[in-house]
Order: structure tokens, then sequence, then C-alpha cells
């Protein structure tokens, strides 16, 4: 547990069961706006034990539940091709699961253009789990674009780690 | 009050204003010219002493007038304020004769005289202006009345007639902008959208911020803002009706995102982007029959679409050449011609509402940049550079861009600037935090 940055664990925590809604990102409101938009419906899933290998904590750590891009790519790496083989046998046994696939961009680049880009990389990831059995109706992807960095520093370190698509299970397939 | 006589109502629909002929003279071209495209100009000098209150209620809403028809011309760089301790005369009257020379005596190029009157839930406002060096009033005087809560717009309405009868351009001080709110860390930022005047003046909250919200846009009549929600989840376009804060989608389709959606000059069809299975295209709907219809079928990115200001054609970015470039097509979709041409990618395009200029983001060799260019891609001029300038909008008059600057860095925040289309008079615009996404409103009726 150590090794996970703490966003990590934070949001990790509000993982969604199949309410359809995957904005891990919208609850937590001040609520005091005139009006508008309600929070969407957020259930909360236990991670399970880091040991047990049908848990979502082993799937997060074990398994790895993120692949990381080059700028402006959306082409798989070969260390995400084997995150995402791995995720994908553990997907197919671990059928009980939906995903959410949620692409991101780093901050260097606009507002609109990034968005794309989230999608495009949530998208290579679903086609990739695709073509390793995983069940189409079992994914959705979404993207934040730069809206959701996990790592906030103006540097190439972080804008590495934030140029990713993460796979969020929930118990959305009768779990 | 007997000097006035009502013109027609035209101007006196949404808040109760209406506008009366303030004095005799003749309106005239003087030699007091501003050209705003000039590179480098001296701030014209002028005076505006406080407007004299014409009963007691009145004088703390002269005062206040003065102040922000001061601040709106000196905001501009183009003007330079006289203090009042400077002044010589003393205007103690509105019809009293001009002393134009004790305004000469302190360099004042232009004077800005006027009156309020207060009276139960209405505020009149007249004022006159004068060119001091052919020694004549420059155009006709004009009055403004309204409910006491409006006393900011009619300064505004005061300096949009100063500012166009000395630069001969179109008025902008009378308008509002529409920008996303925020708050929190980077990794946790909370967004809202909220309305101000262009100064940053009276923020009004119009969502609460359980969901991000992105880029909102006004309708050419200013009581309609299209936006980009998560409210469901998935970035989705929503339209408010400002009047009455309801919100419906548009353009829903399942397993599609869509966002940066931007009215057509008209305000019947909206262009926005749809992402379906990775590859984002232009589409648009036509609000009314709920129709929509691909405007684009590339691989490649095409977003951030904008209306030339007669409808007929669309520029957006499109990364079809394997970085993004800004095009124009035909309003119905079609070929599309690149026009930009420079080093670095161009993206978030849009076309100024006098139809002469596009402006658009560059980046390049690592930092980002607002600029303008001709609709054929000529005469590109970059207007500022920093970390990160983003997402330019036009003021009504097309002379002023909006955008936001992030600053780097952990603690790095969003905030709105201004910069005039030559380059000149970069400036913060004052919020109340953190602030992204600007969209200028049309001028105000």
């Amino acid at each position: 547990m150590t090794l996970l940055p703490k966003a990590l664990l934070i949001v990790a925590a509000l993982g969604l069961a199949a309410c359809n809604n995957p904005d891990r990102y919208g609850a937590g409101g001040a609520g005091d706006g005139a009006g508008g938009f309600g929070a969407g419906g957020i259930d909360q899933n236990g991670l399970g034990d880091p040991n047990n290998p049908a848990s979502i904590a082993y799937f997060n750590q074990s398994v790895g539940d993120r692949v990381l891009f080059a700028v402006d790519q959306s082409t798989l790496s070969p260390e995400g091709r084997n995150i995402l083989i791995g995720q994908a046998q553990w997907l197919n046994s671990n059928p009980g699961y939906a995903i959410i696939i949620e692409g991101h961009a780093d901050e260097q680049g606009t507002r609109e253009y990034n968005l794309a880009l989230g999608a495009r990389r949530a998208s290579a990831v679903q086609d990739f789990l695709i073509s390793q059995g995983v069940q189409p109706s079992r994914m959705q992807t979404v993207s934040y674009g730069k809206e959701r960095p996990i790592e906030i520093c103006s540097e190439e370190a972080c804008y590495a780690k934030n140029r990713r698509a993460v796979t969020v299970l929930s118990a959305g397939a009768g779990v | 009050m007997t000097l006035f006589r009502t013109l027609s109502p035209v101007l006196a629909l949404a808040l109760g204003f209406f506008i009366a002929d303030a004095g005799a003279s003749h309106a005239q071209q003087g030699p007091l010219r501003i050209t705003i495209t000039d590179g480098v100009i001296e701030p014209l000098p002028f005076a505006a002493p406080t407007f004299v209150a014409e009963n007691g209620s009145a004088a703390d809403y002269a005062a206040q007038i003065t102040q922000v028809i001061s601040a709106d011309l000196a905001g501009t760089g183009l003007f330079r304020e006289i203090p009042e301790s400077a002044h010589i005369s003393r205007v103690s009257s509105f019809d009293a004769p001009v002393a134009y020379e004790d305004w000469k005596a302190i360099n004042a190029q232009a004077l800005i005289t006027g009156a309020v009157s207060a009276s139960g839930d209405r505020i009149v406002v007249k004022f006159r202006l004068f060119d001091i060096y052919s020694g004549q009033q420059m155009g006709e005087g004009l009055q403004f009345a309204g409910t006491p809560d409006t006393w900011r717009r009619m300064a505004h309405k005061v300096s949009d007639a100063v500012y166009s009868r000395i630069t001969g351009e179109g008025p902008y001080f009378d308008s509002r902008v529409v920008f996303v709110s925020e708050s929190g860390p980077k990794n946790q930022r909370q967004k809202r959208l909220a309305v101000m005047d262009y100064d940053g003046a009276n923020v009004a909250y119009l969502t609460d911020s359980s969901s991000i919200v992105l880029a909102p846009r006004f309708s050419p009549t200013g009581n309609q803002i299209l936006f980009t929600s998560y409210e469901s989840g998935f970035p989705r376009i929503y339209l408010m009706d400002t009047g009455s804060m309801a919100v419906q989608s548009l353009a829903q389709q399942e397993g599609t995102m869509t966002f940066a959606p931007r009215f057509s000059p008209d305000g019947r069809t909206v262009v926005f982007s749809l992402e379906r299975g990775g590859n984002t295209d232009i589409y648009q709907l036509d609000i009314g029959s709920g129709q929509t219809a691909q405007l684009t079928n590339a691989p490649s990115i095409e977003t951030a679409p904008s209306f030339s200001p007669d409808g007929s054609q669309i520029v957006f970015e499109s990364d079809r050449s394997g970085t993004q470039q800004i095009y124009v097509m035909s309003a119905g979709g079609g070929d599309a011609v690149r026009i930009s041409s420079g080093a670095g990618r161009y993206s978030t395009p849009v076309w100024s509402p006098q139809g002469d200029y596009i402006a658009f983001t560059k980046q390049n060799a690592g930092r980002f940049h607002i600029g303008v260019m001709r609709s054929d891609g000529s005469e590109e001029r970059l207007l500022t550079a920093s970390f990160l300038d983003e997402g330019p909008t036009w003021a009504p008059n097309g002379r002023v861009i909006m955008f936001m600057r992030e600053s780097a860095g952990a603690g790095g925040q969003s905030s709105l600037f201004s910069v005039d289309i030559s380059g000149r008079n970069l400036r913060q615009v004052t919020t109340d935090g953190p602030a992204s996404d600007p969209a200028w409103s049309p001028l105000l009726p």
C-alpha cells in the first residue's frame, strides 16, 4: 500500500458501482451554487484484501490499473500491452466486474484537444482488451482530458504519469 | 430636464434603459481620434470630474458612476485620466459653459461631464463629451435611465459612447463574460459556471461544483449558454437559459462524448465535437428540430469549431496533418483548407465578430501564445506568451481578446487576462478566485 500515491487511495475508495455514472471526481461539490446540477450518484465498493487475487486492490496494485503514453500519442507501449494482457486475464477470470476506462492527458495541450486525446487513449485500451477476449458490453470509456492530473508538478516526471489510461473496476455485472 | 427630448425607445427593453438627446449641439467628427491598430500610442489624457449629483440621494451614484467610467476608459490603455486634484475648473452644473482654457491648461484633450439624479427606483445619468482642443462638444449628449441596480451598466453605456466616438470602434464595456470559476488543487479542481460584467463586477454563479464544467459559450443574443458538463459522468453538452436557469441536454447519444459547442450567428444551430470509438469529428445540431448532421469525417481529431460571423464558414482545428492546425470549411462541411502555416501547433480558433481576424492558441517551443491571423492565414501576429495561455474570446467590438492564463507548478492556478489585438494593454481581469474558459457576451441591449 505504501507504494500507492495518496490520491489514488482516495479515488479508489470511491470506486463506483454500475450506476452508469463513472465520474469518480464528481462528488465533494461545495453545493452552495445557485441550483444547477446535483452530484452524480456514487456507491462505494470495498477494495478488499490486496492478497486476494479477486479483489479490486489486487487488480489495482498487482495487475496494474493503468498504462502510460508518450507525448501526444495514444499508441500502446510494449509495457502497456503487458499490463493490459494482465488486465484482460484478470477480467476474464472475474466476470462480475464492469470497467470504466478513463483517458487522461497532461496539461501541455488545449482543453478540447486533450479531451479528444484522452478519448483516443481510452479507446486504444478498450480495443486491446476486446482483442484479448474481454466482452465489449463490460466496458465504457470516458475522457477527462487534462482535468484530473494525478501528479501536479509541471515537469516531465509528472506529465509522464498523467498521460494515462486507468481501468476502473466496478462490481457491475452481478458481483 | 426641459432640454431633453425622448428619442425612440428601442433600447428600453431589457433593463429599462432609455436614451434621450441631451443637448442641442450637432454631432461632429472632431480631430480627437485614437486608432486602435496603431502600434504604440500615447494614452489620450481626459478629465472626468465627478458627475453632478442633482439631488442628495444621487451623490453616491454620481461618485461611483464617474469612477467606473474612468476605470473603463483608463483600462483600455488608450486613455489616461487626469486626476480631479489637478483640475482647475469645477463643474457644478451640467449645463454650465465649458471653461476650455482651464482644461487646456492641464493638457486634457477630452472632457466628460455628467449628472445623476435619483428618485425612488429610478436613476437618470446624462453626459456630454467635449473635444478641448477644437473647443467643441463631440457628438450629442445622451441620457440613460434605469433602476438603481443597473448603475454600473449605465456607467458602461457612457464609457461605450465616449470610447466609440473617440476611437471609431464599436462599444464593448456594457457586456458580460461567462467563465469557469475554479477552486482546489490541480488534481481535485472544483469548477462551476459563473457570469460577471466584463470588468469582473457582479459575479453570479450558475452551477454548483458537483460536476466538472467546461468552456461555456453565449448565444448571439446572450440569453442562452452552451457548456460541457460531466453531470452524466461523461462530458456532454448542455444548454442553459440564463433567465430561468433551466438546463437541457443536447445531442445525447449513448457511448459518445460531446464537447466544444458553439452557436451559429443566428443562434439556431450548434456546432460541436462528438467522440465515438476514440475518434472525434465535428457535428451540427439544429436546436429546433433536434436533427444532427456530421460535418467532418476523418480518423483525426476535429474540434473547436467556430462560425464566421456571416454563418457561411466554420473554422476549426484538426491534427489530420500530424499536429493541431487550423482549417476553414463551408458551414455545410466538405473540403477544408488549412490556413495556419507557421511553426508549432495551432488550436481553438475563434472568428472575430467583425470577421476580420481569427484568434487562436499557439504552442511552440514549450510556450503558449494567443494570436490573431486573417481568415486566409496571413498577417499572423502573436499577442502573448506564457507557460500556458489558452482559449481566446472576442470582445463584442472585435478589438480586445480575453483568454485564460495558467501558472506552472504544483500550485498553478488559472486566471483571466485581456489584450488588445495590437498586442498592447495586457492585463489581468479581476475575479474572486481562479478562473478559466472565458466567453464574452454580445453587447447588452
